[in-house]
């Protein structure tokens, strides 16, 4: 199973060029349905990170997810029903990482490793590989 | 498209959104200028009835390299059209928040600053932060209190705005601006303190798979593109170098087109020395904006230091450095960094102390008046004169805060005050091309028409054009660059969104528009700029042109006042 990694993060030039990919994938335009986040470290002075899933093993999301709408997923992460998704924001809270994101219709984004993110990251930063077993 | 403008006005503190037409004037410089001119009318600079309006373009958030956010406003410097661009969040923030632009009406009884949060608006109290004179801590302050980190934009004013210096800029994202033409005189005049613009939204293309599609062919040009080099290794403090080299850099108050030492504030210079990091704009993967780091010791403690981080581009180490007689990385750095955190446009700044140099030598004034001692070289003296400039600390002060065509009149020295429509000259002396187009340029600044890139080329294929010709060629020029004001794409991707890509890159987005009509559309937004300008005031008769450019050879020849004149005077018969 293959996810998403950092692979260097101090590489980030805070472009978020990948999270314009991610709502792409989705068919979107705009940042409201990435699971990934290019922001700053408390100022452009101290450099940029992103901040995306880390694909927990036993991920809190899905442990406190109500209906369903996060499952775990083979590799670490979760896979994300949206239809069962009612919007409680109970996985917003859980996520240590704060990598799950609130839309405007109080559904969430969150990042389901499927890479293509990564062929848009210019400067090295992300990569996509084999989760370990 | 994108059509909603967010009105918002401090005199009764409500806010409002009414739909724009997009299909006459897309978006950008084109809905900019329309709705300046219908919210501000004829209206005092300074007063309640000037509007700010941050107006961005349909290409925003959908392609790469179109985050930028035009400003408009009544110039309080010129007092006439006051036209500038920021990088940055500001307008991926707008676009994503729903907005096509904002428009900022009236003014605030008290010290406020607003929140924008993709719907909603606040009006909160600012009168805590009013007299914090450091743009950078007002930005951290704020930046604390309100949510949206990575998706919002902060734009706000240090101590010159406060005290409507007329060359104020809007400092936002600590490195990007809303630099010339006194953006932040306008904010300070409002009582508006900063606006927080934060969004998170989402747009549904008309076609996806083609979106996609034109997308990555954009996205492929702009990584593979070897010009993007130029602004990615060394960034825009390249060009020091060279136009040193073709005696081009504008020294010591333009008595010298040449530096001896320029190598130690070159693009080279910087990047080996004190750079630090490279960060980018929203959705922009060159990643231009180069920050120094500069590791400066407390005089009063051995071993306890202060790391400053200090964004640098050509325009700033030519006015902060080479008009000046800076010839230290370190030190450009120190002065670009007190400009920075007082809020003040760094071009203006730099030629308003360059001029103040020149007239205490020559004993136009004295010590009584700069209180400092100005000396070409002498950074601590240009260290604590911004200080009194941003305060307006006595009568001089705040004359020159007014500009330094405005000081010149009151104290003399006028053929060597050197600004252009009443804006300070920017950092290109390349001859005909570059001054004629500040003179006549809507905003007086050399990216309206690029006159400078001009003069370098027709020098290198050894031409010469009557006035008239050059005339047209900078109109030209300027009318084309509208089209990429209007989406709103940054100017160095210029190469890569033609008019054909640009046509092509609006079907996916649901609009049918040819390469012809989008060239109307930018004439059309031309013209409209120079009906506005007339409105207010503007026109040929007022225009000067300081002595001193006019006295120094350009690539090699010798300029004079009678094409200047007759280039102008055709300018006015065939434009105005």
């Amino acid at each position: 199973m293959m996810r998403l990694r950092a692979k260097d993060l101090d590489r980030c030039v805070g472009c978020q060029v990948c999270m314009y990919a991610c709502s792409r994938r989705q068919g979107k335009i705009g940042t409201e349905y990435s699971g990934i986040l290019a922001v700053s470290l408390s100022g452009f002075e101290r450099g940029a990170t992103v901040i995306f899933c880390r694909a927990c093993e036993r991920p809190p999301c899905a442990e406190v997810c109500p209906t369903g709408a996060l499952v775990p997923r083979k590799g670490g992460g979760v896979r994300y029903a949206e239809s069962r998704c009612m919007g409680c924001g109970n996985c917003v809270n859980a996520c240590t990482l704060g990598a799950i994101f609130r839309r405007r219709d109080g559904k969430v984004s969150v990042c389901v490793h499927c890479g293509y993110c990564v062929s848009f990251c210019a400067h090295g930063v992300l990569e996509y590989s084999e989760a370990e077993a | 498209m994108r059509s909603r403008v967010l009105f918002i006005n401090l005199s009764s503190y409500e806010h409002w959104s009414e739909d724009f037409e997009v299909e006459e004037w897309l978006g950008g410089v084109g809905a900019g200028i329309r709705l300046l001119r219908e919210h501000a009318g004829r209206a005092d600079p300074l007063s309640e009835g000037n509007a700010v309006v941050l107006s961005t373009g349909q290409f925003t958030p959908a392609y790469p390299m179109a985050s930028k956010c035009v400003g408009m406003f009544r110039s309080p410097l010129t007092g006439t059209l006051g036209e500038s661009h920021a990088g940055g969040r500001v307008a991926t923030s707008i676009a994503n928040a729903g907005y096509l632009a904002v428009v900022i009406l009236g003014r605030a009884e008290e010290p406020v600053y607003v929140v924008v949060e993709n719907d909603r608006v606040h009006f909160r109290d600012a009168r805590a932060i009013w007299r914090v004179r450091d743009s950078i801590v007002v930005g951290r302050i704020i930046a604390k209190r309100e949510g949206g980190a990575g998706v919002r934009s902060v734009l706000r004013i240090g101590a010159a705005g406060c005290s409507m210096v007329r060359y104020a800029c809007v400092n936002t994202e600590t490195y990007r601006h809303f630099g010339r033409l006194g953006m932040g005189a306008v904010f300070g005049s409002k009582n508006l303190k900063a606006l927080v613009i934060s969004g998170r939204g989402s747009f549904t293309p008309e076609r996806l798979s083609c979106y996609r599609r034109i997308y990555r062919e954009i996205f492929t040009r702009i990584t593979s593109w070897k010009e993007a080099k130029k602004y990615y290794t060394l960034g825009t403090a390249a060009n020091v170098q060279p136009l040193n080299e073709m005696r081009s850099l504008p020294s010591l108050n333009l008595r010298q087109t040449h530096l001896e030492g320029a190598e130690n504030i070159s693009g080279e210079a910087f990047a080996e020395r004190v750079l630090g990091r490279r960060v980018a704009c929203s959705h922009c993967p060159v990643a231009c904006i180069h920050i120094g780091a500069l590791r400066v010791p407390y005089g009063d403690e051995p071993y306890f230091y202060k790391t400053l981080m200090v964004g640098y581009d050509y325009e700033l180490i030519y006015s902060l450095g080479s008009m000046l007689g800076i010839r230290s990385a370190g030190e450009v750095l120190r002065l670009i960094n007190q400009v920075e955190r007082l809020g003040m446009d760094a071009i203006s700044a730099g030629v308003a102390l360059a001029w103040a140099t020149e007239a205490l030598e020559r004993k136009l004034v004295s010590r009584r008046e700069t209180i400092e001692e100005l000396k070409f070289g002498r950074v601590e003296g240009y260290i604590k004169a911004t200080e009194h400039l941003a305060s307006g600390a006595n009568e001089f002060y705040r004359a020159l805060g007014m500009g330094v065509e405005h000081a010149s009149r009151i104290y003399g020295g006028e053929e060597f005050a050197l600004s252009f429509g009443g804006n300070e000259m920017p950092g290109y002396c390349t001859g005909y091309g570059a001054y004629i187009g500040y003179l006549i340029g809507s905003r007086h600044s050399h990216l309206d028409a690029g006159g400078y890139e001009l003069d370098q080329k027709l020098a290198k294929e050894g031409k010469e054009l009557s006035p008239e010709e050059l005339v047209d060629t900078l109109v030209r020029r300027e009318v084309e660059k509208q089209l990429l004001s209007t989406l709103v794409v940054c100017f160095f991707a210029r190469s890569i969104y033609t008019p054909e890509l640009v046509a092509t890159a609006f079907e996916p987005l649901g609009m049918e528009v040819s390469p012809g009509e989008l060239m109307q559309i930018a004439e059309r937004i031309y013209a409209e700029k120079q009906r506005y300008r007339a409105e207010l005031g503007f026109s040929m008769d007022r225009l000067r042109v300081p002595e001193r450019a006019l006295k120094q050879e350009a690539l090699g020849r010798s300029l004079s006042r009678e094409y200047v004149e007759r280039a102008l005077r055709y300018f006015a018969e065939r434009y105005l």
